[in-house]
């Protein structure tokens, strides 16, 4: 029993109750407060990510004990995998809410911010430590509602708009994965997932999973926004505040889309070749058309929105070249190297497509508009925003020393080591279109000349330099990750609870 | 077997609704009908026959009982859709104040 666990959830849910009440009778509580519930997540989601290693831990809600080996309370877990999202999740998190406290200045009712951010982290919190499939479902609602509202935050047509078509899609969501519970629950009368593992290894009825898979995939990939599933993504990220922007496309479609994809193919199901194909090919799709719809954009935030669809298309893409090679027998090495590619770019993802949004909610916030053509010169007048969206450019489309040229490369030497060499060259296009369309955003915003006067613009106030200054920073440090010995520690513990079909669950159960 | 089909029927009645309608509150309420029908579903698929209710009598230990799970499970999935459904009417009432209608055809200036 692990009793930091729970403090996961249970910190940023009192925090958003804290809020709402203290809020209303003590001036500026609501930021600050808000802004020290995240830091505290953070440093312990760095604390369990440097202890927890190879080990993982367990945490029995109520203190129900198993039952014959057979699990009848509410499980949260911690693993490897769990912990990295964690990081992401909270850091991410802290840097966004510490931002908002000059951007949010704008919008009435600080206070309901605030909270729903709180409320926010802790359904996504609830998603990665969660070990059975209906809390995953509950803490899900708790995080997209909250980001339905949070996209709505602006109560403007457009807001309101992206907010009705997020919450349609996103119920029918919901209602695929309830649907796929309620399947999965009447075969193996059991929510546990390594449970639900353990049953499915023995019996096999193999037409009724593939529609179990085929519903869950459906579900969390409308979450995750892979490309059948995206048309809600570049109305929501454009249209939410800045940093709901940056938590949106940084972490909520993978805390609560591509980590569960994962976590549910590898551990629950029993990796078979035909699903694999299926999200491989899903993966490829989202990565090319991604950025082909992205490089006609001229508002800054849905050019960002539509490569976070491309982006992910790396991911998804790089662990179903993993799970295609473990499904025929290939290499063990080769699909630990695929599922490690897309797994560090997940974690870049989160850090410079972050700070990308970070930098577009600057340059809305001091000239007011996010339509590049108005833009121009800003370069002198905003040196911090100006030269940290440079680095986040750079990373994103794959350029050394930062973070996303080494994510890139593990997934491209990985495609062609398992032999797929027209992934690997799509891989290495869409990344070399996608740097063409960072240039038109640098070019455009920062250094092109415009005819009007811009002497009155200065730079942003402190917090959101902090935020940006610390995100570009880990866009250099992340890179690190790839040099063996620190990917030893940090990185493989994830890779080897998720390639081997039964350490996980006999860490839960037992043998 | 025809209580499932009845309740995939409920499903299909529901998107049927998110597809044709043009009103904002009819959608809402087709929604609503798809998400009854997969709590329908749920609940129907603890039912034992025969059963009853799962409270256990040490007199009469050889009862069968019902599942009580899915039905905590639904209760809990009612909740949630509860918050759901207030969350998009509110979202509808604003539509409503900015444009003056519920006609979704006239609420489309987000493109591309």
């Amino acid at each position: 029993m692990n009793p930091l666990i729970p403090l996961f959830v249970v910190i940023p849910l009192a925090g958003a109750f804290l809020i709402m009440i203290l809020g209303r009778f003590i001036k500026d509580f609501n930021k600050y407060f808000a802004s020290l519930v995240l830091l505290l997540l953070a440093v312990f989601s760095i604390y369990c990510l440097a202890t927890t290693g190879n080990n993982a831990s367990l945490y029995k809600v109520g203190g129900w004990e198993p039952v014959n080996l057979i699990p009848i309370g509410i499980y949260m877990v911690m693993d490897g995998f769990t912990v990295l999202v964690l990081c992401i999740i909270n850091v991410v998190g802290f840097l966004s809410v510490f931002y908002s406290i000059s951007y949010i200045k704008r919008f009435t009712a600080e206070n309901l911010f605030y909270a729903l951010f709180c409320l926010m982290i802790g359904g996504m919190n609830g998603v990665v430590l969660s070990g059975d499939l209906f809390n995953i479902f509950v803490f899900l609602e708790i995080s997209v509602i909250s980001s339905y509202a949070l996209v709505a935050f602006g109560v403007e047509k457009n807001e309101l708009e992206a907010s009705f078509k997020y919450q349609v899609l996103g119920g029918l969501a919901s209602f695929l994965i309830l649907f796929a519970i309620a399947l999965i629950y009447w075969k193996t009368k059991t929510l546990n997932i390594a449970d639900i593992s353990k049953v499915l290894k023995t019996g096999s009825d193999r037409s009724f999973y593939l529609f179990v898979e085929l519903l869950i995939l459906c579900g969390f990939g409308l979450k995750a926004a892979i490309i059948p599933f995206h048309a809600w993504l570049p109305d929501a990220h454009s249209s939410a505040p800045s940093p709901i922007s940056a938590m949106l496309s940084g972490v909520l479609i993978k805390a609560v889309g591509i980590y569960v994809i994962i976590r549910l193919f590898f551990n629950m199901f029993a990796v078979s070749e035909n699903m694999s194909v299926l999200i491989t090919t899903l993966g490829t799709l989202s990565m090319v058309i991604g950025v082909f719809l992205a490089i006609g954009q001229w508002d800054i935030k849905r050019l960002l929105a539509y490569h976070s669809i491309s982006q992910m298309g790396y991911v998804v893409l790089s662990v179903g070249i993993g799970m295609i090679i473990i499904s025929r027998g290939g290499r063990p090495d080769i699909a630990a190297l695929a599922v490690a590619g897309g797994i560090f770019h997940l974690i870049n993802h989160a850090a410079f497509k972050g700070l990308l949004f970070l930098n577009a909610g600057s340059i809305e916030y001091t000239i007011g508009t996010r339509d590049l053509k108005e833009m121009g010169g800003l370069a002198k007048s905003m040196p911090v925003t100006s030269a940290t969206s440079f680095i986040a450019s750079l990373s994103i489309s794959g350029i050394p020393p930062f973070n996303g040229f080494f994510s890139k490369l593990i997934i491209i030497i990985a495609a062609i080591m398992g032999k797929f060499y027209l992934l690997a060259l799509l891989a290495v296009i869409v990344s070399i279109i996608t740097l063409a369309s960072f240039m038109k955003f640098q070019r455009y915003a920062f250094y092109n000349k415009t005819g009007n006067n811009r002497k009155e613009i200065k730079e942003v106030p402190f917090p959101m330099m902090f935020s940006m200054i610390l995100m570009s920073l880990l866009c250099f440090v992340l890179s690190l990750l790839a040099f063996p010995g620190i990917r030893d520690v940090i990185l493989m513990p994830a890779i080897d609870i998720l390639t081997d079909p039964v350490k996980y669950s006999s860490f839960i159960i037992g043998n | 077997m025809i209580v499932y089909l009845l309740c995939f029927l409920l499903f299909l009645v529901g998107l049927y609704g998110v597809i044709t309608r043009r009103n904002l509150v009819k959608i809402a309420i087709s929604m609503s009908v798809m998400e009854f029908s997969t709590f329908l579903f749920f609940a129907l698929i603890g039912y034992i026959d025969g059963g009853v209710a799962p409270i256990v009598d040490p007199a009469d230990p050889v009862k069968t009982y019902v599942d009580p799970l899915p039905q905590a499970l639904v209760l809990t999935a009612i909740v949630i859709g509860l918050a759901t459904t207030a969350m998009m009417m509110a979202v509808i009432i604003r539509l409503y104040r900015k444009y003056g209608t519920f006609d979704i055809r006239e609420i489309k200036s987000l493109r591309g």
